[in-house]
């Protein structure tokens, strides 16, 4: 599992053999030329350039609108595979919601003393204002991304968990597309199970869980912190394919106890609010007072039963990385089952023993910040310089608790292609779940990241990572 | 469906902004030929275009000298000048990217292509040789844009809202035109019947492409006030104040239908296009065409901002 080891590749077993998931696909290539797939690659940018699939950097002007690089062989997963994966992902998110909710309730997990205290007290992630609060139908993450990593034939951990607000989903939807487009005559050779229908599940979630003040059908809407975020695309193109709005902080505000927004005839109450921006900014009067991205009251409105909030409120303490180390007695704790996916062992480094190790190992390992995401604040001990590690060092011995490390793990390979034919690359995969209080409906898929350097196993898109479609095949 | 007033507001400026920059680049290319056929004047011809978009400070705190390549220059791809058909494309796609949910994909891909290309087209200064095609494209792109939103879009509230915008700016655009050229072309009432020179009246034409049509309907004859008329009054053609008017008329009576609810800005639209409708052109040169238009313009921007108003776009 470390990376000395030849990494593990999914479409080329160690004599060159193609696996068994990639067959019918690898017998389609062989029949392709290299020439005819670089025009499609150029081509599929230029068909995300005018769809106008990008993010916005941050920092930058509104010109510097960035693609995701997309890469156009698909990265496969056979539908055994696939069943396994997603037992596994169910099972947790169960576990993750039954979590936050007695964490929010009578705390039964930490009197049974099986996580510290501390871990939840002085979390910034945990909101007080949710004690005692109980979101419509007890659902606390409408929307979930777990991420895995795969390192070996039938070896998949969890990476993390993204509980909060995981994005990347419309990637998902449009890579499918863009394949489509480009490679139709490919999809009548293999099957592979649908995406397209996300929007659809996402709409049927969110109204799966009303407020106790909706009347008659409700009324959802998505709030974007605005066109200058990095995923507007993301949350524009939601709302579109659901067929709700798409509102603005400024566009809301409480009117007769309701979360109303300010249409052309007047202001007509949301019964159900996707949100896209943090907890932080929600609400100006509950929590920062500066943020203009919320809606003033909407907290008290919320916990009136007058707006179902997905992802509800306080969810990010199940995001957080400390707790992450827990998850297998989480979902012991909730479940009664041995937990099915694994977790990467890590070390918390607020323990002192942990800590020491993490020292004297650092070059081995990888270091993240417990409440960091998108690649940022990460160190990869191999591949960073000595003036690196030592700078690190410093930090991590400034403020251990804030640190976790994990060994180097070799993730999984496929192949991207590059101007000189097939390469390996390391990939991750971040599968969307939707939590309804009856069931959880994962799409098979999911938004396949990819490290497109060679030898990095960084895939975030803000770090020069790009994606691939991700198929799970049918039966 | 209900319809978020700010989105409301996005289509409608996202309309006007694109109208506009068709407007800018049909102005250049008039005078254009103006200047390629009239060389002695061409300073005057430049300025008084920039008269017409009304950016005569902007220009003047950027240049020194007005002539034909940094007149073209200002309007065409100034990025610091918000009139610059660049400015005015870039400004229509982020109200499209902002309305994104209320726009089928193919109007938003015509627009986003059309920034796209004009990014690309304009990266540089322009070369004299490559003006026409750019400037051809500019509009080409806008009737993209527009046949999209034919095609693809629901005759709804959101429908309305783009073209509500579409004719008020064409309306406005129009009567700039007349007021900075043709008043120009008339040192006193007495003249009114005369003929006037082919260029002239040519220019007036071109800038709003109805040379051919006028031509057409008169025989190649033409005078001051049957320009005019056909501006103004004609609501044969599509670019007249009084056909945008009949629009404008029509779309928020749609909404008013539609909404159950007779707006204010509706009977401001109404007296309009009853004034324009009521009369010859030979009442309007008595009133005298400056003041017609200047009031023209008052009453337009009034209406704009009542519409503002009565369909809440802003908080």
């Amino acid at each position: 599992m470390t990376g000395d080891e030849m990494p593990f590749d999914e479409m080329h077993g160690k004599s060159g053999e193609i696996r068994p998931a990639y067959l019918s696909y690898g017998d389609w290539l062989e029949g392709e030329e290299t020439r005819s797939l670089r025009k499609k690659s150029s081509d599929a940018e230029a068909l995300f350039r005018r769809i106008g699939v990008t993010f916005n950097v941050y920092g930058e002007d509104e010109a510097s609108e960035r693609l995701i690089p997309f890469d156009i062989i698909p990265r496969i997963i056979s539908s055994l595979e696939w069943s396994r994966l997603t037992r596994g992902i169910e099972q947790r998110i169960r576990a993750i919601n039954a979590f936050l909710y007695d964490i929010y309730h009578r705390q039964e997990i930490l009197r049974a003393g099986c996580v510290p205290t501390s871990l939840i007290a002085g979390n910034a992630a945990f909101l007080p204002q949710m004690l005692g609060v109980s979101p419509p139908g007890n659902v606390y993450t409408h929307v979930v991304g777990i991420d895995i990593i795969r390192t070996g034939r039938n070896e998949f951990y969890v990476l993390e968990d993204n509980a909060r607000t995981p994005s990347g989903v419309s990637y998902m939807v449009q890579n499918r597309e863009t394949m489509l487009h480009m490679f139709p005559e490919l999809f009548s050779k293999v099957r592979v199970r649908p995406v397209s229908d996300y929007p659809k599940h996402l709409r049927r979630c969110l109204r799966d869980c009303p407020p106790e003040k909706c009347a008659g059908r409700p009324v959802a809407a998505v709030l974007t912190p605005g066109i200058h975020n990095s995923a507007f695309f993301e949350h524009a193109f939601l709302a579109d394919q659901m067929g709700v709005e798409l509102v603005e902080g400024h566009d809301l505000r409480v009117v007769d106890g309701r979360v109303s927004m300010r249409t052309t005839r007047g202001y007509v109450p949301i019964d159900v609010l996707y949100r896209r921006v943090d907890d932080e900014f929600l609400d100006p009067l509950n929590f920062r007072p500066d943020s203009v991205l919320g809606v003033p009251g909407i907290m008290d409105i919320y916990r009136a039963g007058g707006i179902t909030i997905a992802n509800a409120p306080g969810t990010g303490i199940a995001d957080d990385k400390a707790v992450y180390s827990y998850m297998p007695e989480i979902v012991r704790f909730y479940t009664g089952e041995t937990p099915i996916l694994r977790n990467v062992p890590t070390w918390r480094c607020a323990d002192p023993d942990s800590l020491a190790y993490v020292l004297e190992n650092l070059a081995d390992l990888v270091v993240k910040e417990i409440h960091g995401s998108g690649g940022y604040g990460m160190l990869v001990g191999p591949a960073a310089s000595k003036r690196e590690l030592a700078a690190f060092r410093r930090r991590l011995v400034a403020r251990p608790d804030n640190y976790i490390a994990q060994p180097t793990i070799s993730l999984s390979t496929v192949p991207v292609f590059t101007s000189k034919g097939l390469a390996p690359r390391h990939v991750d995969l971040r599968p969307f779940s939707l939590v309804s209080p009856d069931r959880v409906h994962t799409t098979p898929g999911g938004l396949t990241r990819v490290a497109l350097r060679k030898g990095s196993l960084v895939v975030n898109s803000s770090q020069g990572g790009g994606t691939k479609d991700t198929w799970v095949l049918e039966d | 469906m209900p319809l978020l007033g700010k989105t409301a507001g996005g289509l409608y400026w996202m309309f006007r902004y694109l109208e506009r920059s068709e407007n800018t680049a049909r102005l250049i290319e008039a005078s254009l030929r103006m200047a390629l056929t009239h060389a002695h004047s061409d300073s005057e011809e430049w300025s008084s275009v920039i008269r017409i978009i009304g950016a005569e400070d902007a220009f003047r705190s950027r240049h020194d000298r007005c002539d034909a390549a940094s007149a073209v220059d200002f309007m065409l791809r100034d990025k610091s000048n918000p009139s610059s058909v660049i400015s005015l494309v870039a400004a229509a796609r982020n109200n499209a990217r902002i309305v994104r949910t209320a726009i089928t994909r193919e109007v938003w891909e015509a627009i986003n292509e059309s920034w796209m290309s004009l990014q690309k087209s304009l990266a540089r200064p322009v070369r004299p040789r490559d003006l026409p095609d750019i400037l051809s494209s500019v509009r080409r792109q806008s009737a993209f844009v527009r046949g999209a939103l034919h095609g693809t879009m629901l005759r709804n509230d959101i429908f309305d809202f783009a073209r509500i915008g579409t004719f008020l700016e064409r309306a406005d655009g129009t009567a700039r035109v007349l007021d900075v050229k043709f008043y120009a072309l008339l040192p006193s009432v007495m003249h009114v019947g005369a003929p006037v020179e082919n260029v002239q009246w040519e220019t007036i034409l071109r800038s709003v492409s109805a040379e051919h049509a006028y031509n057409w309907l008169n025989e190649g004859e033409a005078s001051a006030s049957g320009i005019a008329e056909f501006l103004i009054l004609d609501t044969r053609m599509p670019r007249s104040m009084a056909f945008c008017y009949a629009k404008i008329q029509d779309n928020l009576r749609y909404l008013a239908s539609d909404y159950d609810w007779r707006s204010p800005s509706l009977d401001m639209a109404e007296a309009m296009a009853a004034r324009l409708a009521g009369r010859g052109i030979e009442t309007i040169f008595e009133e005298g065409l400056h003041q017609f238009i200047h009031e023209f313009t008052r009453k337009s921007n009034e209406l704009g901002g009542q519409i503002e108003v009565d369909y809440r776009f802003y908080e």
